[in-house]
């Protein structure tokens, strides 16, 4: 076994040991920061995968702006130290069955369907990157690039329309 | 690099997809629940990566659907987390079993 496979399993089982751990552990303030580690596996499988752009933009957006503010709400609007109450055993088994069977499926599906590799060796540094996400002819992104630009604003918009508190005369 | 086969990266992803999908259906708490979305739309992130390195090397439409999707979830993080603080000062609790006004 070579080092790219022994490093490929090794950030295989760091991602899922801490997914697991992300969504069964008891307290809410553990359970974000086993998030976060889990995130950074994932930056760890694009390096490995030779995107270091998205690499990049998953550690910057990420971990660095979504996980943080998954901490500040939960410091908004919980003890951090206290435990979220644990789900009934029933709803664990249940879901637990559901996941297993669907994974069982979803993976007997790709492992029979039998992927084509194509041959040839990926560019993808940021140059051309850029150059394509600006691009107006047949293959650029410049039109999606502006509906998601539109679409962030919309959202900074509502975000503040949401959580802004309303004056008491208003209420 | 291609002595790992694609559906070893494959399972990975479908795990993870998975791992987030027991977190939705077991959490109750807003917050955690949106933890376990993020973690879904990672495990789709992998997928479409892995698929352009190894299916369609000479094109880039993977990179960009990782770019945009990583976007929309820094959108929809953004305004989850508005409704959940909104929700916290009306209801003082973000556990779905307590808002459950528009149900009916």
């Amino acid at each position: 076994m070579s080092a790219t496979a022994i490093i490929f399993y090794g950030l295989s089982a760091f991602i899922l040991g801490t997914g697991i751990l992300a969504v069964t552990s008891v307290k809410i303030f553990r359970a974000a920061i086993w998030l976060l580690f889990s995130l950074m596996g994932i930056a760890g499988l694009y390096f490995w995968l030779d995107a270091n752009f998205i690499a990049a933009v998953q550690i910057a957006v990420y971990v660095g702006g979504i996980v943080v503010l998954i901490i500040f709400s939960i410091f908004l609007t919980q003890q951090s130290g206290s435990g979220m109450p644990r789900p009934p055993w029933i709803r664990k088994a249940a879901s637990l069955l559901a996941v297993l069977l669907g994974f069982a499926l979803t993976y007997l599906l790709i492992d029979q369907y039998g992927f084509k590799a194509g041959n040839g060796k990926i560019d993808m540094n940021v140059a051309r990157i850029g150059t394509l996400m600006l691009g107006i002819d047949k293959k650029g992104y410049a039109l999606p690039f502006e509906v998601v630009s539109i679409l962030l604003l919309s959202a900074m918009i509502g975000c503040i329309v949401i959580a802004m508190k309303a004056k008491p005369d208003e209420v | 690099m291609k002595e790992i086969p694609l559906s070893h990266i494959i399972f990975v992803s479908t795990a993870l997809f998975f791992i987030g999908m027991y977190g939705l259906f077991t959490r109750r708490n807003l917050i955690a629940m949106l933890m376990a979305i993020e973690l879904i739309l990672n495990s789709v992130n992998i997928n479409f990566v892995a698929f352009n390195k190894y299916l369609y090397p000479d094109r880039l439409d993977g990179v960009f659907f990782t770019i945009f999707i990583i976007t929309i979830a820094a959108a929809e993080a953004a305004v989850a987390i508005a409704i959940i603080i909104n929700l916290y000062r009306s209801h003082q609790s973000i556990d779905v079993e307590d808002t459950t006004q528009m149900k009916y």
